[in-house]
């Protein structure tokens, strides 16, 4: 099972999901991205997501790589469409189970903020008007993005 | 003069028309390969502009070897 993947259809969530059942893990936590029917003010009609998927299956797997050691979660996985989606369909998916959730809480965030930023995927939107456009993410110009905003694990480990 | 592949995606595929080429240039880095590139098709400006060689994030001043596949990378907005 590759931790980081593109897909060019639909995802099965119940599939995904299941595959990060593991019995020591107490905790499941989901991240959906959904495609918005507004962006900046803009009606947006449908969007289309096109990737650079030799390097972005590789970066993508760092990054859940990463996530799972520096979290100390059992399992994570992260899914992202390429193509053309409507509204409210689902254009990324990332799953994380562990013992406890506050790990799992912050792998997920950790995952869906650095694939936004790192992984090289393009989104286009189709605007009801009838133009269009490519979308730059809105923290590229502020260069690489801020690791410390996540809190330390340690920090979070008075759960137990 | 080697011999590089160049990979085009999102806003600079349709700005050159074509997902790729391949092409002979005297430019010695990656930077002086976007310049050439540049000067031909007036590629959109962009901040923040990666670059990846060989399916490898990679430096502007990265020295071009022959077979090398060139990709820019224009700011992502996966999510």
């Amino acid at each position: 099972m590759k931790s980081f993947e593109f897909s060019g259809c639909s995802l099965d969530l119940d599939q995904l999901r299941e595959k990060l059942f593991d019995p020591a893990a107490g905790a499941y936590v989901g991240f959906e991205g959904w495609v918005r029917d507004h962006n900046e003010g803009r009606q947006v009609q449908r969007l289309e997501y096109e990737a650079y998927e030799e390097l972005g299956a590789k970066e993508g797997e760092r990054i859940v790589e990463d996530a799972k050691s520096r979290f100390g979660v059992t399992e994570a996985r992260c899914v992202h469409r390429t193509g053309q989606l409507e509204i409210g369909d689902l254009a990324v998916w990332v799953g994380v189970s562990s013992p406890h959730r506050d790990e799992a809480f912050a792998a997920c965030r950790y995952i869906i903020d650095q694939v936004k930023h790192r992984v090289p995927i393009w989104k286009k939107e189709q605007y009801v008007d009838g133009d269009s456009g490519w979308i730059n993410c809105e923290r590229c110009d502020a260069g690489a993005p801020a690791i410390d905003i996540y809190p330390d694990i340690k920090a979070v480990d008075d759960r137990k | 003069m080697p011999n590089i592949r160049v990979e085009y995606f999102a806003i600079l595929r349709e700005h050159v028309g074509q997902t790729s080429e391949e092409l002979q240039t005297n430019a010695k880095t990656v930077a002086q390969l976007f310049d050439e590139l540049d000067g031909r098709y007036q590629f959109p400006k962009m901040v923040n502009l990666k670059v990846a060689i060989n399916d490898e994030f990679g430096e502007w001043n990265s020295a071009l070897t022959d077979g090398d596949s060139v990709v820019f990378i224009p700011p992502v907005a996966g999510g």
